[in-house]
């Protein structure tokens, strides 16, 4: 009904059928309405601002007066990259610059979401760092030029989407796409270095910390998880009992024990499974556990999917003479994860705020190492100040990725097809 | 030449094929049957999955040559005692402090679980209130508490919240005798009195007859095929008697005893360490808004329709929220709401971080003094294992109870 246009509706008075009248609320009217409609919503309404001016008043008055927020840029590059030399930052850059290119350029390219993407990083990362914190006009400049190459990937990407010959933009959206595949290893090169190089010295993972270590823990783990995660799904739905019993025990055991344990088993039991002469570092390994434990969730939310394709997908795909492995991977996988992209989504950003339990193993990650600054007898423990704004960065990260899994999911309207 | 090579290959060497073909033919025929490939497929996927195995196991072996794998450092004196749990000391075996941090652990799952419920619903319901500036205050303690890591949650209640509290000699003083300090949380705890044997005698009574009223009206109901509340008249009874026990009692059997300041720390009372207290207030606050959300779908779920229908069918603003909003939402909200509780119990573990003497961290502790990784690790694992199947087969058996029957 939604979709008939108003022209072609039926005309009970032989009229025009015209839009409901909009109703302009005053103030007065929409206070009287959402706070005060009766004596028990104005009771509420009286409460809940005694309550909010009572608390907002202590801590406006703590952050104002009390509160020592000195520690945070004094620590700044601790919080961000940890340990990494100091010399070798301009490969963090290097790498930032490298993605905000690709996120500008697609942006343009596709438009849509990932411009809100860009957009909202970018005021996001500008106000963050920018405005609040950072003392340094170097990093202020880098931090502009972020900004500006974003801005600039955006105006060419906008430009071919909009006057390049159809080749020519093909050709971008393969390349650009292509850099987002290559990003993750090359950043992963970029940073880690070659052992014994001149140029480009290796900074052992054991050096790397804080945001920088984070980052680095979600997004390989993130990349390693969904493909096991898909092989899992796909065994468990498998006829053959022998894969299929496997591919349970493995899901429902990891699935009943904690990730902490997960991690434990990690760090104290690979090096007694493996032969003495391997040597895996602390990194490694968290990143293994991590993979190993998202892994089974995803495979659940993958059967999902699975079962969510119709019976007659497959009976087509048979009927036209597809084999078994060309009917999944060509008609029932496409359908299956699309379906599940946003419960996987909101995995991964479990994994993420799950990457700070790498105190376990331990390494020094976000949390980790602002919990290690406030042990620094220099500052006295200022615990409320940095885990406000820990709590806070890891807020940013992780609204912004609920924010545009839910636009995704409007847009790719699953569910409603 | 050409003779002889013709008859070589006429004598021998097509014999040879043929009989070759005569054995292999079969074979490749076997390929292409299906059920012959698919044992082959998973002799090959078990094989390799044996190897894996054998090879962990070898490695294992080659890696701990003088420890054997065994739980005999189970019954040996643990040498170490819990900051909290049952009654224990430092003589006692590594079994009997594993067993006192799994009691540690099913407190906080225990309290947590039915607090965060609680939350859970009031701001679920609140996220739907009609209400701007609750559903505004709802709204941010969910998006906050949701997008943020549990662990940060965690030392920001223990470190930044409970270790900044003042020390014991300048407790805050809360209404009803509750006391809040460096500590942790100071409650009155309830005791009996002598009145207690009268007023137990009431109860048992009351619990009787009770237990037969509502059977009886039960079955009442059942012949006379109307809706009511048995459970309620069952109650009713019960709580008639308590009152009246209570009434006839010398004097009232139970008390509350308030904590006394003692020279070092409170006296008496029902005392909450403050690892308890961070651990529960993190576990309850974001598994609440979890909850919330869930609450909040599931009202959603029930189509306004079914409101109106019984609204028009003439039921009572409570009858309709009773019989009919609240059956069909719990159906969609049981589910997920159980995965919260397994959440809530594997969130638990995080009690090491803040050094909660849970399972986990006491299991640590022993694989510190005794190096028996393996086998602590299994035992771990074999607990929370239980702990997640025993919840999930509460949780299950109660939706069975509600989900609905269809025709």
């Amino acid at each position: 009904m939604a979709d008939v246009p108003a022209e072609t509706r039926t005309k009970p008075y032989g009229g025009e059928v015209l839009p409901p009248p909009t109703v302009r609320v005053g103030p007065l009217r929409w206070l009287r309405e959402n706070l005060f409609s009766s004596w028990w919503n104005s009771a509420l309404t009286v409460g809940a601002l005694a309550l909010l001016y009572v608390v907002g008043k202590g801590v406006l008055t703590w952050a104002v007066t009390e509160a020592n927020w000195a520690v945070i840029p004094a620590s700044l590059k601790l919080l961000l990259v940890g340990f990494y030399p100091e010399e070798e930052l301009g490969r963090v850059w290097a790498v930032l610059y490298g993605t905000v290119v690709l996120l500008g350029l697609s942006a343009g390219l596709w438009g849509g979401l990932l411009r809100e993407a860009a957009v909202l990083l970018g005021a996001g990362v500008g106000v963050l760092l920018g405005g609040l914190l950072l003392a340094g006009w170097g990093e202020r400049g880098l931090l502009g030029g972020l900004l500006l190459l974003l801005l600039g990937g955006a105006v060419v990407g906008g430009w071919l989407r909009a006057r390049a010959p159809v080749l020519l933009l093909r050709w971008g959206k393969r390349v650009v796409g292509g850099g987002w595949l290559l990003l993750p290893i090359g950043a992963v090169l970029l940073l880690r270095g070659v052992p014994g190089g001149e140029l480009w010295a290796e900074v052992p993972v054991a050096r790397w910390g804080g945001l920088l270590l984070t980052f680095s823990l979600a997004v390989v783990s993130i990349v390693l998880c969904f493909p096991l995660g898909v092989l899992l799904a796909l065994g468990r739905q498998s006829s053959l009992p022998v894969i299929r019993w496997t591919c349970i025990v493995y899901i429902e055991i990891v699935r009943g024990v904690p990730l902490v344990t997960v991690l434990f088993m990690a760090s104290l039991m690979l090096p007694l499974f493996l032969p003495s002469g391997w040597e895996i570092n602390k990194v490694l390994r968290a990143i293994a556990a991590f993979t190993l434990f998202t892994a089974a969730y995803v495979a659940e939310n993958v059967r999902g999917g699975l079962q969510s394709v119709p019976k007659g997908q497959i009976e087509a795909a048979q009927a036209l003479g597809l084999g078994p492995v060309l009917t999944t991977l060509l008609v029932v996988l496409p359908q299956a994860l699309r379906a599940v992209i946003p419960a996987n989504v909101g995995q991964f950003i479990a994994l993420f705020k799950d990457t700070s339990l790498v105190f376990i193993v331990p390494l020094l990650d976000f949390l980790g190492i602002a919990l290690d600054v406030l042990e620094n007898p220099k500052w006295g423990g200022p615990a409320r100040e940095m885990l406000l704004f820990v709590a806070l960065v890891y807020w940013f990260f992780t609204y912004f990725m609920s924010h545009m899994s839910r636009k995704l999911e409007r847009a790719l309207g699953v569910g409603e097809r | 030449m050409r003779g002889f090579l013709r008859r070589a290959h006429e004598r021998f060497l097509r014999p040879l094929l043929r009989s070759l073909a005569g054995v292999f033919a079969p074979l490749l025929k076997a390929l292409r049957n299906v059920r012959v490939l698919r044992a082959l497929v998973q002799g090959v996927f078990l094989t390799l999955l044996g190897l894996l195995v054998y090879w962990l196991y070898t490695n294992y072996r080659e890696n701990t040559e003088d420890l054997r794998f065994g739980y005999d450092f189970f019954s040996t004196t643990a040498g170490f005692t819990l900051s909290e749990g049952i009654p224990h000391d430092r003589t006692d075996p590594n079994w009997k402090l594993f067993l006192a941090g799994v009691v540690n652990t099913l407190r906080v799952i225990g309290v947590g679980i039915v607090l965060a419920s609680l939350l859970g619903l009031i701001a679920g319901v609140a996220r739907l209130s009609r209400n701007w500036l609750i559903q505004r205050i709802a709204t941010v303690y969910v998006e906050t508490i949701r997008n943020t890591p549990l662990l940060v949650q965690l030392f920001f209640w223990y470190t930044a919240t409970f270790l900044q509290l003042p020390p014991v000699r300048q407790a805050v003083e809360l209404p009803g005798a509750i006391f809040l300090s460096q500590r942790g949380l100071v409650l009155p705890r309830p005791y009996l009195t002598e009145g207690a044997s009268l007023w137990g005698t009431f109860l048992w009574i009351g619990l009787v007859l009770g237990i037969f009223v509502y059977l009886a009206r039960r079955v009442h109901l059942k012949r006379v095929d109307r809706p009511g509340a048995p459970g309620l008249w069952g109650f009713g009874v019960l709580a008639l008697f308590a009152v009246a026990g209570w009434v006839a009692a010398p004097v009232p059997p139970v008390a509350w005893e308030v904590a006394e300041l003692g020279r070092f720390n409170f006296r008496g009372g029902m005392q909450l360490s403050p690892e308890f207290a961070a651990l529960l207030l993190g576990l309850v606050v974001y598994t609440g808004a979890f909850i919330a959300e869930i609450v909040r779908g599931g009202i959603l779920a029930v189509s306004k329709g079914q409101r109106e229908a019984a609204l028009a069918l003439g039921l009572t603003g409570y009858q309709t929220l009773r019989r009919v909003i609240l059956p069909q939402a719990l159906r969609v909200i049981v589910p997920p709401v159980t995965s919260q509780y397994l959440n809530l119990a594997k969130n638990s573990s995080l009690a090491v971080a803040i050094g909660y003497p849970d399972l986990f961290n006491v299991a640590n502790t022993i694989i510190n003094k005794t190096g028996r990784e393996v086998e602590m690790i299994l035992v771990i694992m074999a607990s929370y294992l239980s702990l997640s199947l025993l919840t999930s087969l509460f949780m299950n058996w109660y939706n069975r109870r509600i989900r609905l029957v269809e025709r």
